[in-house]
């Protein structure tokens, strides 16, 4: 009976949160466990979208806005594409391999140990209630200190993107002679 | 509990919900009444009658063809991804009706002293919001198109796939440039910086252009209706659809002409702002008292908001029954090297115009010179066999 009085007494928050994390683990499996390989890509919309309710949850709601333009909106619209164009029907045979599936779980229980690991060495650092300020997840904060604080960084990255948008320009550029339209 | 009710009818709750429940019901019935415009405005262009049995001049047409559509038998193909084929349509008509939550239709009105905004939510990064939802009306047609299983079905989806993630490109640049004149994303924020006709469309001439442009693409209105371009491939992406579902599909685009109209009038066209409103609402206040004529006022201020969206749903019209459809090397010559290119333009002409310190004057010269470089350049073009559109 105490545990069900527990239950009662959650704040509505941890509700919340728990419906979406409920849901994000289903998008997760999902896409992992699905033989389609559309499938997969709409169960993985159905997680990012719940990750950025969590951002949501955290005040971050630039966060989560760019999260459902960026990878939900345009990251995912282009591999539903090529999936659509590639039209995958034999289920590939990966599993079947004995060294495919030693490799996996190897891999897994290692991956499943460190994030352990890491989980109970890290010191849980809570929010400081009294000077902690609403507008951190904003878009106000979070341009001001982009453009101030890591403007180097940020600087770096864009020209990283620049560097990756010519490659890809150069990959997909017409040689001359080789149209077959 | 007795505090939750109390909390209910003390808050703004009540009315806020009901604002949202009446936004709610005109973006449906507006959707629903354009089809019967659209029919009219056709009729009127090819010199026809239009609609004209159901009702006074068709008024009820719209109510026929739901009827119409709820009743038709409602087929799937034995090859198809069943639950996906019904999730195409819902997802359509999801993501449209969800664009509209963050627009402001008006101003405030005044009940019992406080005052509750016309508006379903007010965030501060309404754009984003709009522009988040925008990007995902591709799925809809996406899956359903490839849920059918049909190979018209899948070029359709295709197609509009291709077409929405170019035309967003252009579509977010243009919108950078208002908000580096605004410094805001909330979209209220933005219709209230255009008081007193500063409209934005003013300041942003070449930034409202690529915005409309991009938006008939977003909402695969002629002459980007190249997904369900009925020569090539039968219906597009909605080929194997009937009854209900197909009513959605249609509907859906209806319903973002509402939404997109909507954006564009708070962008670009003042939103609910109109010439003369601090004399109207000062002339209210001082007849009917400060609650009923702010109130008053508001009123009008809606009106003005949908007497811009009306045009704006004329306008997708009008186009629509003038411009043929574009070929779609065409749609993606313009796309990438013709609106995106005169976007980025667009954003470097605004900022060294916001930092000169002139803004009118400064943005109309950088457009003026930009256009002269342009046109040095088009005419100086090397010509080749076969040159389209952009090339």
């Amino acid at each position: 009976m105490q545990f069900l009085q527990n239950i009662f007494n959650l704040p509505p928050i941890w509700y919340t949160f728990s419906i979406l994390s409920v849901l994000t683990l289903f998008g997760a499996l999902g896409t992992i466990m699905s033989k389609n390989p559309v499938h997969s890509v709409i169960y993985l919309i159905v997680t990012f979208f719940s990750i950025s309710a969590h951002y949501i949850l955290l005040n971050a709601q630039f966060l989560a806005a760019v999260n459902i333009i960026v990878y939900a909106g345009a990251i995912m619209v282009l591999f539903l594409l090529v999936i659509m164009f590639l039209n995958l029907k034999e289920e590939a045979d990966e599993m079947k391999n004995n060294k495919t599936i030693v490799a996996a779980v190897v891999t897994a229980l290692l991956m499943g140990g460190i994030l352990i690991l890491f989980l109970r060495r890290s010191d849980k650092q809570t929010a400081d209630k009294l000077n902690f300020s609403s507008q951190t997840g904003m878009v106000e904060v979070l341009g001001k200190s982009l453009y101030g604080e890591y403007i180097l960084p940020f600087e770096l990255v864009s020209v990283l993107f620049l560097v990756a948008m010519a490659g890809a320009v150069m990959l997909a550029k017409r040689e001359p002679g080789e149209r077959h339209f | 509990m007795s505090s939750f009710v109390q909390w209910i009818t003390e808050s703004m709750f009540l009315w806020k919900s009901l604002i949202i429940l009446v936004l709610f019901a005109v973006t449906l019935g507006i959707a629903a009444y354009s089809t019967w415009a659209e029919r009219k405005v056709a009729a009127y262009i090819q010199d026809r009658r239009g609609p004209n049995r159901a009702g006074w001049g068709g008024l009820l047409q719209p109510l026929a063809d739901a009827g119409k559509m709820f009743f038709k038998e409602d087929f799937i193909p034995a090859k198809a991804d069943k639950w996906l084929f019904i999730l195409g349509p819902c997802l359509s008509m999801f993501t449209a009706l969800m664009s509209s939550a963050v627009v402001p239709f008006g101003n405030s009105f005044l009940i019992d002293g406080k005052p509750v905004i016309v508006q379903g939510i007010e965030i501060n990064i309404g754009i984003l919001y709009v522009f988040g939802v925008v990007s995902l009306g591709v799925y809809g047609v996406m899956i359903g198109g490839w849920a059918s299983n049909n190979k018209f079905s899948l070029l359709g989806a295709i197609r509009a796939a291709s077409q929405n993630i170019s035309y967003e490109l252009a579509m977010g640049m243009s919108i950078i440039a208002i908000l580096m004149m605004s410094g805001t994303l909330s979209l209220r924020e933005i219709t209230q910086q255009q008081h007193g006709g500063n409209w934005n469309v003013f300041y942003q001439p070449l930034g409202c252009l690529i915005f409309i442009v991009c938006a008939f693409a977003e909402c695969n209105r002629t002459p980007f209706d190249l997904p369900e371009c009925e020569t090539e491939l039968v219906g597009g992406y909605h080929t194997e659809y009937s009854s209900m579902k197909l009513g959605f599909y249609l509907f859906a685009e209806y319903i973002n002409m509402f939404a997109s109209s909507a954006v564009t009038a708070c962008l670009f066209f003042g939103g609910y702002n109109y010439p003369g409103m601090d004399f109207v609402q000062s002339q209210l206040v001082a007849f009917l008292g400060d609650t009923v004529g702010h109130n008053v006022a508001t009123l009008v201020g809606i009106g003005a908001m949908f007497t811009k969206i009306l045009f704006g749903i004329f306008f997708f019209m009008w186009v629509r029954w003038t411009v043929p459809r574009f070929r779609y090397d065409q749609l993606m010559n313009l796309g990438w090297k013709g609106l995106i290119p005169l976007a980025v333009g667009n954003i470097v002409i605004t900022a060294i115009a916001l930092l000169s310190g002139y803004k009118l004057v400064g943005i109309w010269a950088g457009l003026a010179v930009m256009v002269l470089i342009i046109s040095i350049f088009w005419s100086l073009r090397p010509k080749k066999k076969n040159a389209v559109l952009g090339a």
